[in-house]
């Protein structure tokens, strides 16, 4: 038995080493000289090969930004730090980026919506709600509360509250997007983040509806468009923020029934 | 002729992919251009011939010896994980373009079933070194038809006419499922 096992164990370690030892001697003859500055870039980015940059991983950008192809700021879970070591090493000036996080828009949870009379039971996971039947909310637009974003996100950047919404830690947010893609209803929208005002509604349903279905749902009374002098826009029974040429401090917020269009806390 | 008929048998008959359904991944992955097809197509042969060379001496010359036939899987992996990654610098020094054009392709040999389950025929069916080579040989070369035909079919697939819902994957599952059926027409010749 203890045989077996020493003979065993010594031909798979020399076996091993054998070929460890061919492949670096390999490593050294076959060697690719190659930009160095893309090793020490590569260094400097986070390492998650998260792919929020659009490239295949953090060796890719590295490689395009060595080559021009992609600015220096292009790594969002990097941010302004990496933006500026990346700079440091090309001997560049960064235009800095302001940092992108996720807005969830919609307010409706379990103290706001309604739910429908059946009650869904299965898999806690909002891809699979969406299947069966739309999930347990009435609204078809909101959040199902089912955490999709939460497992997307590798940072925990995301929590869901008690009333069963998502929240964003924005000191642990890196920008990468992948909650806002792992939305099944596209509630989840990037914005810059000192953007504040929100319309936190995707209904598109009629006024009767949106109040029967949901407490906290933008009912397209159109008194925000109308007030207001410029910057917003009913559209399908849906507020919409132009945020280019909209002020938020002349705004009245307090005209907005359902409190829809207010002020992020 | 035993030679001729065992490079033959692996090669068309019993063709690797389109028989056994060994190696599927690389065959839809890197079937999208004749070039770098072929390409993989004679990566992938290489390693099948150092494969099965290495796997063969490895196997009657230190684990029949030892009785230490339980370490077949884990040594001819090692084998094959060391080869993959030789072949990886090579190309690498050797061609860029290729380099790029076969990307994850190119280490995912390593876990290319049909290299492992070559190793592992050899094992079974008792074949001697140069038989072991020429099967090693044919199964290369069947995989570089298969992959290759697949491309052509592939690039002139672009152009057709293909239903939203089949386009991409599902129509080139469709095509492998029908290339297999035309290569089962070989069936029975060699066993």
């Amino acid at each position: 038995m203890t045989d077996t096992l020493i003979v065993a164990l010594t031909t798979m370690g020399g076996l091993g080493f054998i070929f460890a030892g061919g492949l670096a001697i390999a490593d050294k003859k076959l060697r690719v000289e190659e930009n160095p500055l893309i090793g020490q870039i590569n260094d400097v980015l986070p390492g998650a090969n998260c792919g929020a940059c659009g490239k295949a991983g953090c060796y890719d950008f590295a490689v395009n930004v060595v080559d021009g192809k992609m600015k220096v700021n292009g790594c969002p879970v990097g941010g302004e730090d990496v933006a500026n070591l990346i700079a440091n090493l090309l001997g560049v000036e960064t235009d800095i980026a302001i940092k992108q996080v996720p807005r969830i828009l919609c307010r409706g949870g379990n103290n706001e919506a309604k739910n429908k009379h059946a009650n869904y039971i299965g898999p806690k996971s909002c891809s699979v709600m969406e299947v069966v039947a739309g999930g347990n909310k009435l609204c078809d637009f909101g959040c199902l509360g089912g955490g999709d974003c939460i497992a997307a996100c590798q940072f925990s950047a995301l929590i869901m509250n008690d009333n069963n919404l998502p929240e964003v830690i924005e000191d642990l947010c890196t920008s990468c997007g992948l909650c806002a893609k792992a939305c099944s209803k596209k509630i989840i929208e990037m914005h810059p983040i000192d953007r504040r005002v929100f319309v936190f509604c995707k209904s598109h349903y009629d006024p009767k509806k949106s109040r029967e279905v949901c407490s906290a749902a933008c009912i397209g009374c159109g008194i925000c468009a109308r007030i207001s002098d410029s910057g917003i826009e009913m559209k399908n029974n849906l507020a919409e923020i132009d945020y280019d040429s909209f002020y938020a401090l002349s705004f009245p917020f307090d005209k907005c029934k359902t409190k829809a269009i207010s002020y992020l806390n | 002729m035993e030679l001729i008929l065992i490079f033959f048998s692996a090669a068309i008959v019993n063709n690797f992919v389109l028989s056994y359904f060994l190696g599927i991944c690389p065959f839809i992955g890197v079937s999208n251009k004749i070039s770098s097809a072929f390409s993989m197509g004679l990566a992938t042969t290489f390693v099948m011939v150092i494969t099965s060379i290495v796997t063969w001496l490895i196997y009657h010359m230190i684990l029949l010896p030892y009785h230490l036939e339980f370490l077949q899987y884990v040594s001819f992996i090692l084998v094959i994980a060391s080869l993959v990654q030789f072949v990886e610098m090579f190309i690498k020094k050797v061609s860029q373009p290729l380099y790029r054009a076969l990307g994850i392709f190119l280490p995912l040999i390593t876990t290319n079933c049909a290299i492992l389950g070559l190793a592992l025929f050899i094992v079974l069916r008792e074949y001697t070194f140069v038989e072991g080579i020429f099967y090693g040989l044919g199964a290369g070369i069947g995989f570089t038809l298969a992959i290759t035909i697949m491309a052509g079919i592939r690039e002139e697939l672009d152009l057709a006419d293909v239903p939203e819902p089949f386009k991409g994957a599902p129509i080139t599952l469709i095509v492998a499922g029908i290339l297999a059926m035309a290569f089962m027409g070989f069936s029975g010749l060699i066993t």
